[in-house]
């Protein structure tokens, strides 16, 4: 058995488990009833008032919640508590109606921090440890999120923020961090450049908490044999919080989810029913004690699995597997949401046909972002200059619609692939999942 | 005194070019002067060819991407420095050459170019260039070469 931060409720029986999720869940709804008009509305369209939310059991009742949903209610139709309550956002990157903005009350953050600190000493982190936060700071949750974790967990936090990798070595080393968070393949990159420059045996690093992007086993394997640490998932959204909806523990066989905080389900994507333990389909969450922001049966679109076999570490949570692929086709590119639909917007704005192709691979551990697009008889010209004008245009809009950088890429007319007819959207030649 | 040329969209890949030629070929064409510009994606393939007319309706019916252009087609003696007295006769007069190719007629003494400057500059450059004993040739000169 390890340690716990919170050992009474990260070891709470399932009955008491389920008692405290039905009292939550009860008050949670009367709140958002209360004080959230959409809500009001979207339950009422479903003919159901908080008088038939009973208990946990009742959950199935209430009406589910989609990215949709936040960008109608954009940007204050979902707060739950006054303007004045609230003390931070977090966004995820993308366009307006992909943008997500969560706000936060000092008790929102307050719980975040526990969980995180969870997260840490799931990981095997004190307050002896020093922990480098290497996720970027600001409206990404990432850096914040562990931030708050370590500093709850009255660890030495280093806030380095992602980036200057010469900085990140060098602060590992001088000052002896003990645990690392950042992305996966932020990490696989710095034990990359860590090897290189032979300073592996200057490094005193234990641990990683690496998360915001899907990655392998494999690339778990590499990780830790080239920083001869143990690496830990975690899991989290900007719309529940940030990092620490779910954590790894000693076992590495799947994240515990906080449920004393989340309440988990698997949906059939395709008939939105919920379906049981151990078979795949989309996670949906419940937040029970959000004040700002509290999302009911939220669709993550992410596919997984749910274990309830007891755990090694002794923690009675349920366990969710790595997500494994998305319900809809959004793609996480450089930790930035892509949906096809948004490149299929931009070309038809500038006057194209949307003829297009998304390929996305990893080459030294950062995602390659191209996208092949059918040249028309209106973009050509016998000027190389009057193409590259276009070109860029096109790459510009790109950028601005997407939030990062592709590569266009011009091919003949006709000759995207087509499967039984149907253009191929999408290589994603990753394999994450 | 303008020329027309074709360009065709060509992707950067093996056969890309051959593809073309064998079409315009198959299409009894005859290509009088040739250039290609690339990038790494893709290229421009411009020609000069006997029925421009006939060549871009071969392209369309082959699904190619392509565009018929005013060019201007000057002629030099087939001597060293003849090819430097037009670029400087279009350089003096202001006139931007956005690119030039040369071709060869058989049995002549005279060195061709291929010159594609501005639509709104076609006349000045043609001033520029005779005013500079430079002879500016016609499609039926081109076509009977
Ligand atoms: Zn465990």
């Amino acid at each position: 058995m390890g340690k716990f931060y919170d050992e009474e409720m990260e070891t709470l029986p399932a009955d008491k488990l389920r008692a405290l999720q039905s009292e939550r869940l009860v008050k949670q709804v009367k709140r958002v009833w209360d004080n959230v008009p959409y809500y009001r509305k979207k339950m009422e369209a479903k003919g159901v008032t908080p008088d038939d939310i009973k208990g946990i059991e009742d959950l199935h009742k209430l009406p589910f919640m989609t990215k949709d949903d936040l960008r109608d209610a954009y940007p204050y139709g979902l707060l739950a508590c006054d303007r004045k309550d609230v003390v931070r956002i977090h966004s995820t990157s993308g366009t307006t109606g992909k943008r997500v903005v969560a706000f936060y009350t000092q008790n929102d953050i307050d719980l975040w921090d526990n969980c995180c600190a969870r997260a840490l000493t799931a990981a095997g982190a004190d307050e002896g440890d020093i922990v480098q936060v290497s996720y970027g700071y600001g409206l990404f949750t990432g850096g914040m999120g562990l931030h708050g974790g370590s500093t709850k967990l009255g660890c030495m936090t280093v806030p380095i923020s992602s980036g200057n990798t010469e900085r990140q070595i060098q602060f590992m080393t001088d000052l002896e961090a003990s645990i690392l968070c950042c992305t996966p393949s932020y990490a696989a990159y710095l034990a990359e450049s860590i090897n290189e420059q032979g300073m592996r045996d200057k490094i005193k690093l234990k641990a990683g908490i690496f998360g915001a992007e899907a990655w392998t086993e494999e690339m778990r394997a590499d990780i830790e044999k080239k920083l001869g640490i143990k690496a830990y998932d975690i899991y989290g959204l900007t719309e529940l919080s940030g990092p620490g909806v779910a954590y790894e523990c000693e076992a590495q066989k799947g994240m515990h989810i906080n449920e004393d905080h989340f309440i988990a389900e698997i949906i059939n994507p395709k008939t939105q029913e919920v379906i049981p333990d151990n078979e795949k389909g989309e996670l949906v969450f419940t937040s029970l004690t959000k004040e700002a922001f509290p999302l009911l049966r939220y669709r993550t679109k992410d596919l997984c699995v749910l274990n309830r076999e007891k755990c090694s570490c002794g923690r009675t949570f349920v366990r969710m597997h790595k997500p494994m692929g998305r319900s809809d086709d959004m793609l996480i590119i450089r930790g930035v949401n892509v949906f096809p639909s948004q490149i299929e917007t931009v070309l038809l704005k500038e006057g194209m046909p949307p003829n297009y192709q998304i390929i996305v691979d990893r080459v030294n551990n950062t995602d390659t972002f191209d996208i092949n697009v059918e040249m028309t008889e209106d973009m050509f010209s016998d000027r190389m200059s009057k193409i590259s004008e276009k070109e860029g245009h096109l790459m510009a809009a790109l950028k601005t619609m997407l939030g990062i950088q592709a590569k266009v890429h011009l091919v003949a007319p006709k000759t995207i692939e087509r499967s039984e007819g149907k253009a191929v959207r999408v290589i994603d030649k990753r394999k994450l999942y | 005194m303008a020329v027309k040329q074709i360009s065709v969209f060509i992707e950067n890949r093996v056969g890309g070019l051959a593809e073309v030629t064998d079409a315009l070929g198959s299409a009894n064409i005859n290509i009088r002067a040739l250039s290609i510009s690339e990038t790494s994606d893709f290229g421009i393939l411009r020609l000069i060819v006997d029925d421009v007319n006939k060549a871009a309706k071969v392209m369309r019916e082959g699904g190619f991407i392509c565009q018929v252009t005013d060019v201007l087609a000057v002629a030099g003696e087939d001597k060293p420095g003849s090819i430097a007295k037009i670029i400087s006769a279009l350089t003096k007069g202001n006139v931007d050459m956005e690119y030039a190719y040369a071709f060869f007629a058989k049995n002549e003494d005279l060195a061709y170019m291929i010159v594609r400057v501005d639509d709104e500059e076609m006349d000045r450059a043609v001033r520029y260039l005779k005013d500079n004993g430079i002879q500016v040739v016609d499609e039926e000169d081109v076509m009977n070469l």
